[in-house]
């Protein structure tokens, strides 16, 4: 059931709300079975990867996380532009050194808040220098790499960024840079996966995602549907029930069978309640047909009671890796 | 511990302010709380502009908003006689071809369109939104034609971006990189070499070896124009910060009960005292509530259970009983976790009013689902304050 078993690069974008980084963190615990080494990044800035493992604040530098599910073992990065800029000009141009002068006339600032794009191009091109970093003796130092990605309103500029900085420089090394990230974001070795919700929202951005990134010929992986609840009613007689067609008298007597004491007040709130229930499985019905219409792979995770603790993270983990992540 | 929240009175705030911003992180619903602040303060009386930066289709739909001419339009449906609402949907590339175009003589302005570093800056770098949107703002209020603007915010990394982007785009334009960047455009050739420091001529040196001759030279002769054209982006973008901070200016911050959106709301919550500016009120969309809080979700539980234990002869009265039973269970764990995220907020942030909105069973796509999210925001359904005389 490894249907994802060829990509290093799992990028993991969704809306605002739908719990991305959680899921982000769920697919590196997922990946990391028996022996292999799972680099989890984030590029926001915003420490959620610190947040969900209830740890200090990331530094730039690599650090042991968690255990995966399978035994593996879990990396993860924050990723600063600022430092990824200081890093990459030592190693291509050996001007550590002229960082910190540069730094004083706003070049450092410059290149990593303003410069057009280029904050995304250092941020993409560290997370390639992750995903093809090689092990002393020979092969891949992380078996796979999962980019917590900035939301998918934005995804698919972020990840072209370097396909436009192309454009703007002819050449030089950036240009070669931007050339080799692009190669790696556009091959098999890539997939995208999105986060959403059975919301109209979500899905709306999810189905424009997947349209964006199939212009700009970048790979798009799973759909991953977040916070999915069990429904509680019977499904033949959710129309009835979100149309305010319950039978009241038959719940009242239910009710009073179960030694509660009722009144007209609270049947009508439950009643009430129940339509809410009904109409938003309906909701998500639709939804669930539209992303289907997608034809990408779906896995579903359950909505966790109490938001995101570690039992939960590895409950969605083994959710992915039975959906076909290993 | 919870202590509860400042009150605050949504309807006096609507029909006094003069510029509304709704804050907040991504998916709280900024958009849907800022069109519906909006048109309770429109249906009030007042004349209002709604200044969105990105709202769902169907939304957008039902306020007019299908012509993307970057200019506010009447939305029709607003059920008043002497209020008015326009809204409009910034288009960050236009508003920024719009300045271009107004400050430089139509062949400069033709260059700078057609530079690819202009390009780039003015449809993707993350801050040119932020930064158009506070321009935006500031030529709807220069136009004097509303009593009160409201806008959203765009969605943001975070929700501080729209506090520091502008500054930081206006330092960028104006700072020393700038005036670094422009010297090979003014001085050319080996006079430049004199001129300037070897700080400059390795700074020089390394951006050519990084990004390339030619991008550099765009870039520099980019810079250029956009200085002969601007002069004080900086000032520009102080002008537009120093609204925000003017008497008239409140600001209404966006969250629903999960612990990042709470998170963030509170960082914007500090952040707003720290710089002086003032906080109307948080408002906590999606919170749920229960009809019937008397049952509770022990007890409601254990009743399902034993209907589910002894069903009735055919299962029919039984079974639907206690479907609904763990209906009202979910719901009220839902609510009680949600008063919870609630009651820390405000515990950690007392003086802070807050306005709770309940979850909507569906998305807003009408006028009426935003008057009634208006009703929950002021107090009760009129909407329309009886006019001081």
């Amino acid at each position: 059931m490894s249907r994802f078993a060829g990509v290093k690069l799992h990028v993991v974008s969704g809306k605002g709300g739908t719990g991305k980084t959680t899921v982000a963190a769920a697919l590196a615990l997922a990946l990391a079975s028996e022996g292999r080494h799972v680099l989890l990044t984030e590029v926001e800035g915003r420490q959620g990867i610190a947040q969900l493992f209830d740890t200090a604040p990331l530094p730039y530098e690599e650090r042991r996380i968690a255990s995966g599910v399978g035994g593996g073992e879990v990396y993860a990065l924050a990723v600063d532009p600022e430092a990824a800029l200081l890093e990459y000009l030592e190693m291509f141009y050996n001007l550590r050194r002229a960082g910190s002068a540069l730094k004083k006339l706003g070049a450092i600032d410059f290149a990593t808040t303003i410069a057009p794009g280029l904050r995304d191009v250092l941020l993409t091109g560290k997370v390639m220098e992750a995903a093809t970093r090689e092990r002393r003796g020979g092969g891949r130092l992380y078996d796979a790499v999962v980019l917590d990605a900035p939301p998918t309103g934005r995804i698919a500029r972020f990840l072209n960024v370097n396909s436009e900085v192309a454009g703007l420089a002819r050449m030089g090394p950036v240009r070669q840079q931007a050339d080799s990230v692009m190669n790696l974001l556009r091959s098999s070795r890539t997939a995208v996966h999105l986060v959403t919700l059975l919301e109209e929202m979500p899905v709306q951005e999810t189905v424009d995602a997947v349209t964006e990134l199939g212009e700009v010929g970048l790979p798009t992986g799973a759909v991953l549907v977040n916070m999915v609840r069990e429904p509680l009613l019977p499904a033949a007689s959710l129309d009835d029930i979100a149309a305010g067609r319950i039978d009241t008298g038959e719940l009242a007597r239910g009710l009073k069978r179960a030694g509660l004491d009722i009144t007209d007040t609270l049947v009508s709130a439950l009643a009430g309640e129940a339509a809410d229930h009904a109409g938003r499985v309906l909701l998500e019905r639709r939804e669930r047909t539209t992303l289907g219409e997608l034809k990408l792979p779906m896995v579903e995770l359950p909505l966790l009671p109490g938001s995101a603790e570690l039992s939960g993270l590895y409950e969605l983990a083994r959710r992915l890796q039975a959906g076909g992540f290993a | 511990m919870t202590r509860a929240p400042a009150a605050v009175d949504v309807d006096e705030l609507l029909d006094t302010a003069r510029i509304l911003v709704c804050c907040g992180s991504g998916g709280v619903g900024k958009t849907t709380t800022a069109a519906a602040l909006a048109l309770r303060a429109a249906e009030r009386g007042r004349q209002v502009c709604v200044l969105t930066i990105d709202p769902a289709r169907r939304l957008a739909q039902s306020m007019g908003l299908t012509e993307l001419d970057n200019t506010p339009r009447a939305v029709t449906g607003v059920e008043s006689n002497a209020g008015s609402l326009d809204a409009m949907m910034l288009d960050m590339k236009r508003t920024f071809d719009e300045i271009v175009l107004a400050h430089a003589d139509p062949a400069r302005a033709q260059q700078i369109l057609a530079n690819p570093f202009y390009v780039s800056l003015s449809s993707s770098f993350a801050g040119t939104q932020e930064y158009m949107a506070m321009e935006k703002l500031g030529q709807l209020k220069a136009q004097g034609r509303w009593d009160l603007i409201v806008v959203d915010t765009p969605p943001s990394r975070s929700a501080l971006d729209f506090l520091d982007a502008p500054q930081r785009l206006g330092r960028f334009l104006d700072g020393r990189m700038i005036r670094l960047l422009l010297a090979p455009a003014k001085a050319g050739g080996r006079a430049y070499m004199k001129v300037f420091t070897v700080g400059l001529s390795m700074f020089t040196n390394v951006l050519t070896r990084i990004i390339g001759a030619q991008a550099l030279k765009d870039l520099s002769v980019f810079v250029s124009s956009l200085e002969s054209m601007f002069g004080g982006f900086r000032e520009r973008a102080e002008h537009t910060y120093r609204l925000l901070k003017e008497p008239g200016t409140a600001f209404v911050v966006v969250a629903v009960p999960e612990r990042d959106a709470l998170r963030e709301a509170a960082f914007f919550v500090e952040r707003l005292s720290a710089e002086q500016m003032p906080l109307a009120t948080v408002v906590l969309n999606r919170v749920h509530r229960s009809g019937a809080p008397t049952l509770s979700r022990e007890r409601s539980l254990a009743a399902a259970e034993s209907l589910a234990a002894e069903p009735s002869a055919d299962g029919g009265e039984t079974s639907l009983a206690a479907a609904v039973l763990r209906v009202h269970a979910d719901r009220m764990t839902t609510a009680a976790r949600d008063q919870r995220m609630a009651g820390q907020f405000s515990g950690a942030h007392p003086g802070v009013p807050l306005v709770e909105v309940a979850a909507q069973a569906e998305d807003v796509h009408d006028l009426d689902g935003l008057r009634s999210i208006g009703a929950e925001l002021g107090s009760g359904p009129e909407a329309s304050a009886p006019l001081a005389g």
